[in-house]
């Protein structure tokens, strides 16, 4: 290897151009990529906006120091590579910046986000910033623990093949009694729902204690378990102040013989997560994840972290079943884009595609795919659409779609079964669910009442709210 | 609106027993298996058929019936399969499975013959 003769050190601020924009770098297999999306201040050309975001996310400060000479810059520095326009867009542009794998700290997802979206995003020089991607090389992905089972597995154990699975998130999220609560689950579970949820804010509050409700949830599968003969679940959210905490829920999770406990990978933190993740797997737990806090960091379309990142973060770190919005339901989510972030989550390996926002080939290696969940503000009349966006692994979970049915959970959990049923059904001999949804929905109410009173409460509702956070494309 | 109805399970009745997938919708007719099976074969998958007797559904593992049919494309030849399981197997639930061997799960899985639930 060719080594550059011994500087002389210059004290002063330098370009960051001159050390960290490198137009002829050859990416290497191994390393990171990030691309981010610059809105630089007035003044601030492109080059020096993304070398400056190269320098402060890995190596550099605003000013030379001497103990830079007693390293290898070269070997360690990130690189801005390429810049590209943003279609639609000319307050910003796409930089494309390479780190070496070195940079990190192995199986760190905590590590390597506090690099790339730390300091730099409070920098002067730019306006706003925005992680629209990474490319994680598969040489880092192996170090990494990733699903604690992965679909596969989750399918085998839960004896669930063919078809998405069914949730229900408990409501009202807060106030009910452990006894109460346990109720509402059993209803839903022996109406034909697979599984049903904590809410993301049920944790532990004074009128409802976890232990009480672990008990009480407990009851309730065992018995729809014994009442249906199929194999049941409920997120036990075990979302705690601390990890010890965390892992003592966990634990009586596991006491009482139940199959999934769920968490919250924002709020809970990644160090948390990953923690979580290898205690399950371990423990043959399964891992619901919930992604509280996520609008706040991946909504504004020029600043913070687009979803697709934190899906991949999330799949590094762990988790059997990640939330990715509905497309057609009550909360943001553009169809292509959550698409994309779909395959990202589940497929093992996704091609670069911009028309679903995805900028780098990620290749996952063996590393177990998670199943998408879609809930929020869906019923009966949206499973024929979310088939055909979702495919079969998927969870649909229909909260108020099922403890909303005029007749309670049970008869509200046997529609949306029937009618995810039925879907399928049509699918699998070749009819386009898309378009004949309402017919195989009123064919099949014709053999289920439960069905057809589901089919006459929410046939009104709709959700026709632009979406805030749309793919980046000219516009005519 | 119409009137509140009981939606009725019983741990002490049978009927409330399910089979997974399909088991919410009416008993399949033969056409309507056999373009479950022709569906199975047009992913690929290989077919397989289990079965158990009906106080035994809970485990991972029913009983093979013969082994799977590897590579099997005919729909015909499916069917006759499973109708000999059955034959055999008068008082047993019979299951139709896909067996997706890139995703090394099963594709499908659905019980296609019931025996008396107990």
């Amino acid at each position: 290897m060719k080594r550059s003769a011994a500087k002389a050190y210059s004290a002063g601020v330098k370009e960051y151009r001159q050390t960290y924009w490198e137009p002829d770098y050859q990416v290497k297999d191994t390393d990171i990529l990030g691309c981010f999306k610059i809105t630089p201040q007035a003044g601030v050309d492109r080059e020096e906006a993304a070398a400056a975001v190269a320098a402060e996310s890995s190596t550099g400060t605003w000013t030379t120091v001497w103990t830079d000479l007693l390293t290898d810059l070269d070997y360690y520095k990130g690189r801005a590579y390429r810049i590209e326009d943003v279609p639609g867009d000319d307050t910003c542009f796409y930089a494309f910046i390479a780190y070496p794998i070195d940079l990190f700290e192995e199986g760190s997802v905590v590590n390597v986000f506090t690099s790339l979206v730390g300091n730099v995003f409070g920098f002067k020089a730019i306006r706003a910033l925005r992680l629209e991607d990474v490319r994680f090389p598969i040489a880092y992905v192996k170090t990494c623990g990733g699903p604690p089972h992965g679909i596969q597995v989750e399918r085998d154990i839960m004896n669930k093949y063919g078809r998405p699975l069914l949730g229900c998130t408990i409501k009202p999220k807060l106030g009910l009694s452990a006894k109460n609560y346990g109720r509402a689950v059993y209803e839903c579970l022996r109406g034909g729902l697979d599984f049903t949820k904590d809410d993301e804010n049920v944790n532990s509050q004074p009128f409802m204690r976890w232990r009480d409700r672990f008990a009480f949830v407990a009851e309730a599968v065992k018995k729809a378990q014994a009442e249906t003969g199929e194999r049941k679940g409920h997120y036990l959210n075990v979302t705690a102040p601390t990890p010890e905490e965390m892992y003592k829920r966990a634990e009586f999770a596991k006491s009482l013989d139940m199959p999934i406990i769920m968490h919250d990978f924002l709020t809970g933190g990644f160090c948390a997560n990953t923690g979580l993740a290898n205690w399950c797997r371990e423990n043959r737990m399964l891992l619901h994840i919930h992604r509280a806090m996520h609008a706040v960091i991946d909504r504004d379309r020029h600043h913070g972290i687009h979803f697709r990142v934190l899906t991949k973060a999330l799949r590094l770190s762990g988790g059997d079943h990640l939330h990715t919005g509905t497309v057609v339901g009550k909360l943001e989510g553009d169809r292509e884009s959550t698409l994309g972030w779909i395959d990202l989550l589940r497929e093992r390996f996704i091609k670069e595609d911009r028309s679903r926002g995805i900028f780098f080939d990620q290749d996952w290696g063996s590393m177990p795919g998670a199943f998408a969940v879609a809930s929020g503000g869906i019923h009966v009349w949206h499973v024929p659409a979310l088939l055909s966006i979702f495919g079969d692994d998927a969870v649909f979970q229909f909260g108020g779609g099922t403890l909303g049915h005029p007749w309670g959970n049970a008869a509200g959990a046997a529609a949306n079964r029937t009618a995810l049923e039925a879907c399928v059904e049509a699918r699998n001999q070749g009819r386009n669910v898309d378009k004949e949804g309402k017919d195989i929905l009123k064919a099949a109410a014709k053999s289920s009442p439960e069905l057809k009173a589901a089919m006459e409460t929410w046939k009104e509702i709709k959700f026709e709210f632009d979406t805030v956070d749309k793919l980046d494309v000219a516009r005519a | 609106m119409s009137e509140i109805q009981e939606y009725r399970s019983r741990l002490s009745d049978p009927g409330s027993r399910r089979f997974e997938t399909f088991s919410y919708l009416p008993p399949m007719s033969e056409a309507q298996i056999r373009k479950q099976v022709d569906y199975i074969v047009s992913k690929g998958w290989n077919a397989a058929l289990e079965h158990t007797e009906p106080e035994n559904t809970a485990g991972s593992y029913w009983y093979m019936w013969k082994l799977p049919m590897f590579g099997e494309t005919s729909v015909d030849r499916i069917l006759t399969e499973a109708a000999a399981c059955r034959r055999a197997h008068p008082t047993h639930h019979v299951r139709l499975v896909g067996y997706d061997k890139y995703k090394q799960t099963q594709g499908t899985a659905m019980v296609v013959f019931r025996g008396k639930t107990v």
